[in-house]
């Protein structure tokens, strides 16, 4: 038996954030009372016209630039035919022949070999993205069915990557990074769960070492990361044994049944639609200005591996650090914001993000994380409190406690502190440096390393010279000590 | 100083505006005048679909109430105007007589109705045409024939039969049609009267229920070349809710026909004047072209050399885009819905089936083939390239002529049933208006006399984009020389 190589190429569907729908004022949402969001250009009412809406393109562009994709002179129009009751026009307003952005690549990163360590970084190559109308939502009962055109008009970009992934792991990277990205710049919410990313694969397989591609199965509406993962391995593992007993599989679009776990046929490439795709007459060809274009270049947002790496260059961020707080928007900018009061101690302020604040989030009350929306806490009062640590005015042992109290409060640490009677002790010198002879005596090795030249080594007697304080210890003081000790 | 009935019906609009302004007449009384002739003489045309005396009159006596307390919106407030059953006014039937739509009323109004409410004039009732606008007699509609009032055996024209007819019966002083291939000029020229087909992007087509979009336009129809100038300005302008309308600053033709003019040079294309045109329509031309040398003017022979090419050019981008712009009528969210449907895509068929009319069901066809993947090459994106050509045929002219004179039709009015039978032969009676859509320009018919047999014959003048006041004014000319004095004998009943 060969061994075979997966070929992927996906079709990804985001909702663009606007506030309007893509070709009339009506509002965009989600949750609202049916068929709330429309008017009669979304009805397709007689003798109603499509206007663009600037916002999406807009929108649409910041997705190219920040892929890299060429922004055309240019860009148009068309119809795409098709008759189904949530389409209200029975046309799809979208772009066939003149898409606004040509080409780009998306950097992913697979997973590592353990969760604290960086996976492989690998480049995907776009075909295109064009924009187009979502449709209505269609729900069935047993006797009839009812139609919300809610969704119908809705900036929609459908990004179409070059047959460039192997494997399933590869297709849900590409999907991580395509969120993180355009959840960062603001230019999709990427919700899979509110259909605000949508996904259609294309899979073959073919044995390892053979240039030409074999027939594709195109499978449609993956609503979910899990979706999109079984749904490939499902296929790649199908095709895998149609050829294994010497048969050959048929291009055809099939429908993956998360419920059944497998995929079946839905029509055959002879059963393909005919959109009878024309340029659509009542949109003129948009010539988008070029320096508006550069405009938006200017703002946007870093991207997320570029940041990842200079956060690791620049401050010294491990990746257990960066990997949480660059992959989400809201915690880079938190981070961001914090750095912006006190930013002499990154590590400490990107650690109480990472790991305190996210702790604390995950045992709030309710479902999931706390929305960041809802922590009391500000970057601000997180800045001001890691100022206090590096001023020895805290101790991190202190400020176990203190950062809970922020957290639930949003109190500044300062005023948790005035309340609650919390100080660093003046240190009795006494005390403090019966404590670190003490430590040294129970690890004479550490000192011996410590003048040998490993710095470092002093650090294992924190932990018993805390105990033996019950944390009062000021740690800057204790280390002062301990090296006046040693040297001594 | 009252004005009666007939001195009402034979005024024009203008100077019914004018009596309004001075006070010697009412809307009221203006329009009870036009209502009584109507509801007296159109059992015989079948000129409107629909038409409510209430309704007419408690606009117009909202109109005389503005009028007393000086606070009228424009100084056409009062007059009414009738549209065409494919203008879109909230809560007013949008038929497009078709059973697809039947009673469907408007959810809104689009800009062209819009501006007519704005400026207070007064909506008087729906007019008959062919069926989403395609045909060349009316007898397309699903509701009603509408027959010509110089002669009730012949068709009015089409598509805009309801709105040429009604103008020429006087049952209104003006009306709006649209024009997607002539059907604005045929019918005028079919029943006397003067209509103007504005330059593509003049006049807004948000509300105007599309045939073809990159072809449509909507026009007016009236008895003086003034008249439609003030209908045309009033429904002119950028428009924000339609992409194709022209942006600029425009001349209003109303005014620039009062400017001091020189007559100037006239194209007569010699491709219009082959085989199939009617000798007495041969010999008004003549006529109409001695006058204008008459008046001054050079007339020089042209040539339009893809003239025959317009004909099937035009039958693939009007097919390709109706069968799309139709596809909404699907018995989904509103028209007709099939009682028979078994499931979703057979309620598609059984609704459609039933809702649409013949003619309809043979452009969406074709339509839907030239587009269809394999033929779009070979049809659409060819047509696509040779309308290029044609509108390049007409730039080319105008650099040696300010407009371009023609018949607007090869014979004058039909008799209703003798082309039914003969799609080509009824796509034919358009074939001196359509290449005006293909090149988006202006073009007005002006009636020019009578047949032997009593029929209306008119000429077409072609204008340079957006210049339809220099146009009118070589129109204006002529009317000033030989007014159009005629009357069908339904109006002189009246």
């Amino acid at each position: 038996m060969p061994e075979y190589e997966a070929v992927i190429g996906l079709e990804v569907h985001v909702q663009l954030k606007t506030a309007s729908k893509m070709f009339t004022d009506a509002p965009t949402g989600f949750g609202q009372p049916p068929n709330s969001l429309t008017n009669a250009v979304v009805m397709g009412m007689p003798g109603t016209l499509p206007v663009l809406n600037k916002g999406a393109i807009e929108q649409a562009i910041r997705f190219g630039l920040i892929f890299n994709s060429e922004i055309p002179e240019r860009f148009q129009w068309d119809r795409k035919n098709y008759f189904y009751p949530d389409s209200p026009k029975n046309y799809q307003l979208t772009q066939m022949d003149a898409p606004v952005c040509m080409g780009g690549e998306v950097e992913i990163e697979l997973p590592g070999p353990s969760r604290n360590q960086m996976g492989e970084h690998k480049v995907i190559h776009l075909d295109h993205a064009h924009l187009e109308e979502d449709v209505g939502k269609l729900t069935h009962f047993t006797k009839d069915s009812l139609v919300d055109y809610n969704r119908a008009g809705t900036p929609l970009l459908e990004i179409v990557t070059k047959p460039d992934l192997h494997s399933a792991e590869e297709a849900v990277a590409l999907l991580q990074s395509i969120r993180m990205h355009l959840v960062e710049a603001g230019v999709s919410d990427c919700d899979m769960e509110k259909g605000q990313m949508r996904c259609d694969a294309n899979v073959s397989v073919r044995p390892i070492g053979q240039e030409a591609l074999n027939p594709r199965a195109e499978m449609k509406n993956l609503n979910s990361i899990t979706g999109v993962k079984n749904a490939i391995n499902y296929e790649i593992r199908r095709q895998s044994r149609v050829y294994d007993k010497g048969g050959s599989v048929t291009q055809e679009t099939r429908r993956w049944d998360a419920d059944l776990g497998r995929t079946s046929s839905m029509r055959s490439k002879e059963e393909a639609h005919d959109y009878r795709y024309f340029p659509d007459p009542d949109l003129l060809p948009v010539h988008f200005p070029r320096d508006r274009v550069e405009e938006l270049k200017a703002d946007l947002p870093e991207g997320i591996f570029d940041r990842q790496r200079r956060y690791a260059e620049q401050f010294g961020l491990p990746y257990t650090v960066t990997s949480v707080i660059c992959y989400d928007h809201e915690l880079a900018q938190f981070f961001e914001d914090g750095m912006a009061v006190h930013g002499k101690n990154p590590k400490v302020l990107a650690n109480y993000i990472a790991n305190e604040l996210q702790r604390e989030r995950s045992q709030a009350e309710g479902d999931g994380n706390l929305p960041m929306a809802d922590v009391k806490l500000t970057p601000e009062a997180l800045a001001r409190m890691v100022q206090l640590i590096d001023e020895g005015k805290l101790t991190k042992h202190l400020a176990r406690d203190v950062f809970i109290e922020m957290f639930n409060t949003g109190k500044e640490a300062q005023v948790i502190m005035d309340e609650q009677g919390i100080k660093v002790e003046e240190q009795d010198a006494g005390e403090l440096e019966q404590w670190c002879r003490d430590a040294i005596e129970g690890n004479p090795v550490a000192a011996q390393q410590f003048r040998e030249g490993n710095e470092k080594a002093i650090n294992s007697y924190m932990g018993p010279i805390m105990k033996a304080s019950r944390g009062k210890a000021n740690p800057q003081a204790v280390r002062e000590t301990l090296i006046k000790i040693i040297q001594a | 100083m009252g004005m009666d009935q007939s001195a009402i019906l034979e005024a024009s609009a203008l100077a019914l505006a004018k009596a309004l302004h001075n006070g010697d007449i009412t809307s009221r009384e203006i329009c009870q005048a036009f209502l009584d002739a109507a509801e007296k003489g159109d059992s015989e045309v079948g000129a409107f679909l629909k038409l409510n005396r209430e309704t007419v009159l408690k606009s117009a006596d909202a109109s005389d109430e503005r009028r007393a307390n000086g606070s009228e919106l424009s100084p056409l407030d009062g007059v009414p105007v009738a549209l065409k059953d494919n203008i879109a006014i909230e809560g007013e039937t949008l038929s497009c007589a078709s059973k697809i739509l039947g009673e469907f009323k408007s959810p809104y109004t689009g800009t062209v109705a819009g501006r007519l409410l704005s400026a207070g004039m007064i909506p008087f009732g729906r007019l008959n045409m062919d069926e989403f606008a395609m045909g060349s007699s009316t007898e397309n509609s699903a509701f009603q024939k509408t027959r010509n009032p110089w002669n009730t055996e012949h068709a009015p024209g089409g598509s805009s039969g309801g709105s040429a007819a009604a103008v020429a019966s006087r049952f209104c002083p003006w009306t709006l049609g649209s024009d997607t291939g002539g059907s604005i000029r045929q019918p005028a020229a079919f029943c006397g009267v003067v209509g103007l087909k504005p330059t593509y992007g003049r006049v807004s087509r948000f509300g105007l229920v599309a045939f073809a979009s990159s072809l449509d336009q909507i026009g007016p129809l009236g008895r003086s070349v003034e008249d439609v100038a003030t209908l045309l300005d009033v429904i002119s302008g950028h428009d924000p809710y339609d992409s194709t309308s022209y942006p600029g600053d425009l001349e209003p033709a109303s005014v620039q026909l009062h400017m001091p003019h020189e007559p100037g040079t006239l194209g007569v294309p010699k491709e219009y004047f082959g085989e199939g045109i009617d000798p007495e329509i041969s010999q008004h031309m003549e006529k109409v072209a001695n006058a204008y040398r008459d008046l001054g003017y050079t007339i020089k022979e042209i040539s339009l050399p893809h003239t025959e090419l317009a004909v099937p050019t035009y039958y693939i981008i009007a097919t390709a885009e109706a069968s799309s712009n139709l596809s909404r009528f699907d018995g989904i969210r509103y028209t007709h819905r099939s009682e028979k449907s078994k499931d979703a895509i057979d309620l598609y068929y059984q609704s459609r089936g039933e809702g649409f009319g013949p003619e309809v069901k043979r452009r969406v066809i074709l339509g839907s083939y030239v587009l269809s993947s394999g033929y779009y090459d070979a049809y659409y994106k060819r047509a696509q390239q040779v309308r290029t050509l044609i509108r390049n045929d007409f730039l080319n002219a105008f650099k040696e002529v300010d407009a371009i004179l023609t018949p607007t039709t090869p014979t004058p009015a039909f008799k209703i049933g003798e082309k039914t039978d003969d799609p080509i032969s009824m796509y034919l009676a358009d074939i001196f208006t359509i290449s005006v859509n293909l090149a988006g320009l202006p073009a007005v018919s002006m009636p020019c006399g009578l047949t032997e047999n009593r029929l209306p014959v008119g000429f077409q003048l072609i204008g340079q984009p957006f210049e339809e006041g220099r146009m009118l004014q070589i129109a204006q000319a002529y009317e000033s020389a030989h007014p159009f004095k005629d009357h069908p004998e339904i109006a002189s009943q009246a």
